[in-house]
């Protein structure tokens, strides 16, 4: 038994590299904003895209991708970029439209998300943008993050509120969706165009964002990193038992 | 079972060393008090500064605890019903000598008690000295502020905003070109929305040039700066555009100019008119509609 099934496993794991490859090929193939010409892939990716978004997506955006009033924004014209992030993310398919999309484990795997993204990208929009880590700077990146992201998702990327909705925490965010999310805008977050937010500016972005999900913690313990507040918060409640070990050590009780 | 109360024993007699202690406790927090006092005005660095008024504090409690336990007499006597008729001369002898012993200690409490006052300047120097701290009156600093017609906005950066930087749905800063930017009227937020949507009052039709809008973006409840914006997708699924303050969310409506739509702010933020100049960067149209920053008693508006 086991001779047989270690060449399946190892088939198997050929496979899953194939895909893997597929999806990156693919991936990069969508980073160009213009439409491509449709080759015999892509047509196929398209296609299977339109079964999927007829089977997931059209009762509320509609099967001609124009939405539905109160219930979905239209599509037409979100582009491949704004796909990708919705469903790489995990926030669409959303069970309740009123609902905040929030990010979960996404709905779908890699390839069929490839396929969505490639069907709605058909319709014009923005292609997903490109980004490079590695060619960003760490200081220019604090800056600009702090300038432009910080107001919401505080400095070290833990999220927070703003009336109306819960601003994400910035944990698990890949540099191509925090790209996606700085040109596209998603929910209530405003968009930044190229010529306030260019290339470089959005690799340094990128970078810092990187780099803050492991902050170097000098005091050994983090607090959130939310800053003065919880510390605050930390200290007033160990001195709070510090005070009452002091009473119990200087009082007695009464006769 | 028994009738006597119960109570720690301690020694109730004059404990020298402890009464020293506790007077030089008390001296010491009188000197870190004064210390705290003295550089607050002198060399205000919050670490000394902690440390001083912290140690003050420190040695008074300690001070406080030492003298409840060792100095202050807390025995526990029971005298029988006097009667004149037992009354004896010997008795005379031993009241005098116990006379002569408070005597002894009232020089202590002397002592202590100095101490005591010691303590007491020095905090209350604490107390005051910080009064100082406060500012000179604010006079009218909330309507000085740098913006005048034709100055251009220009990025954190320096460089000149450009309109077409802004896209429906953006924001950025901008600081008045060649001002202090640490001015309280200086720093405005810009940004854009579709300019159908547009529902400013009458005189400021001409204000948002392409829907591109700019306020004063210290808020007008407590003074933080306003560095929230939110923009929706979907107006029938989230709420509208507004700006919104990190302190206390207070929350701007900006196509209403501004208008306090939720949270504590009673004023909208001031207003700056826009213009696009001739080259495609922005410039102010004239000066901020209203006061800069929180409510104060000679702010109107």
């Amino acid at each position: 038994m086991r001779g047989v099934r270690r060449p399946l496993g190892r088939a198997l794991v050929v496979l899953a590299v194939c895909c893997g490859a597929m999806a990156a090929w693919s991936g990069a193939a969508g980073g160009q904003s213009q439409p491509q010409s449709p080759r015999p892939d892509a047509r196929a990716l398209l296609a299977r895209g339109r079964v999927l978004y007829a089977q997931g997506c059209a009762s509320c955006h509609g099967a001609d991708l124009r939405g539905r009033p109160e219930l979905a924004p239209p599509l037409r014209g979100a582009g491949a970029a704004a796909a990708d992030f919705y469903l790489s993310t995990g926030r669409m398919p959303l069970a309740d439209p009123t609902d905040e999309p929030e990010r979960t484990q996404p709905a779908y795997p890699r390839a069929d998300i490839d396929a969505l993204v490639a069907f709605v990208g058909s319709f014009g929009g923005p292609g997903i943008p490109r980004v490079d880590p590695a060619h960003g700077s760490l200081a220019t990146g604090m800056a600009k993050f702090t300038e432009h992201c910080a107001g919401c998702h505080q400095i070290v990327g833990r999220g927070g509120i703003v009336t109306g909705a819960a601003v994400p925490a910035l944990d698990d965010t890949t540099p191509t969706q925090l790209a996606e999310a700085v040109r596209v805008g998603p929910y209530l977050m405003p968009k930044f165009s190229a010529k306030q937010l260019d290339q470089a500016t959005l690799d340094s972005i990128s970078r810092y964002v990187q780099s803050i999900r492991h902050p170097d913690n000098r005091g050994g313990w983090g607090i959130g990193n939310l800053g003065p507040v919880p510390e605050g918060m930390v200290t007033w409640f160990l001195a709070m038992a510090a005070l009452l070990a002091v009473a119990r050590l200087i009082g007695e009780r009464a006769p | 079972m028994t009738d006597e109360p119960q109570v720690a024993e301690r020694g109730t007699g004059a404990d020298p060393r402890a009464e020293l202690a506790v007077a030089v406790l008390l001296v010491l927090a009188g000197l870190a008090a004064a210390a705290f006092a003295v550089l607050i005005v002198a060399d205000p660095q919050t670490q000394l500064l902690g440390a001083t008024l912290g140690g003050a504090l420190a040695c008074l409690a300690t001070a406080a605890v030492l003298a409840a336990k060792r100095v202050v007499v807390q025995e526990l006597a029971i005298e029988d019903r006097h009667r004149e008729d037992t009354a004896r001369p010997e008795d005379d002898e031993a009241l005098a000598e116990d006379l002569r012993r408070g005597g002894d200690g009232i020089t202590r409490r002397r002592a202590l008690g100095a101490a005591a006052g010691v303590a007491g300047v020095g905090l209350a120097g604490a107390l005051v000295v910080p009064v100082t701290a406060l500012g000179p009156g604010l006079g009218d600093a909330p309507n000085q502020t740098p913006w005048r017609r034709g100055r251009r906005l220009v990025t954190t950066d320096g460089d000149p905003l450009r309109a077409d930087a802004i896209e429906i749905g953006s924001f950025a800063s901008a600081l008045p070109e060649g001002a202090d930017k640490r001015e309280l009227g200086s720093p405005v937020v810009v940004v854009r929305v579709d300019p159908r949507t547009l529902r400013l009052p009458r005189g400021r039709r001409g204000w948002a040039p392409m829907g591109i809008l700019a306020f004063s973006q210290i808020c007008t409840h407590a003074g933080c700066a306003v560095t929230l914006f939110r923009y929706p997708v979907d107006e029938q699924l989230s709420e509208g555009p507004a700006l919104v303050c990190p302190c206390h969310y207070s929350t701007f409506d900006v196509r209403q100019a501004a208008k306090p739509v939720f949270g504590p702010a009673a004023r909208a933020l001031a207003q700056l008119p826009l213009a696009v100049a001739a080259d495609g960067t922005l410039v102010a149209a004239g000066p901020l509609s209203s006061s800069v920053g929180p409510a104060w008693w000679s702010v109107k508006r």
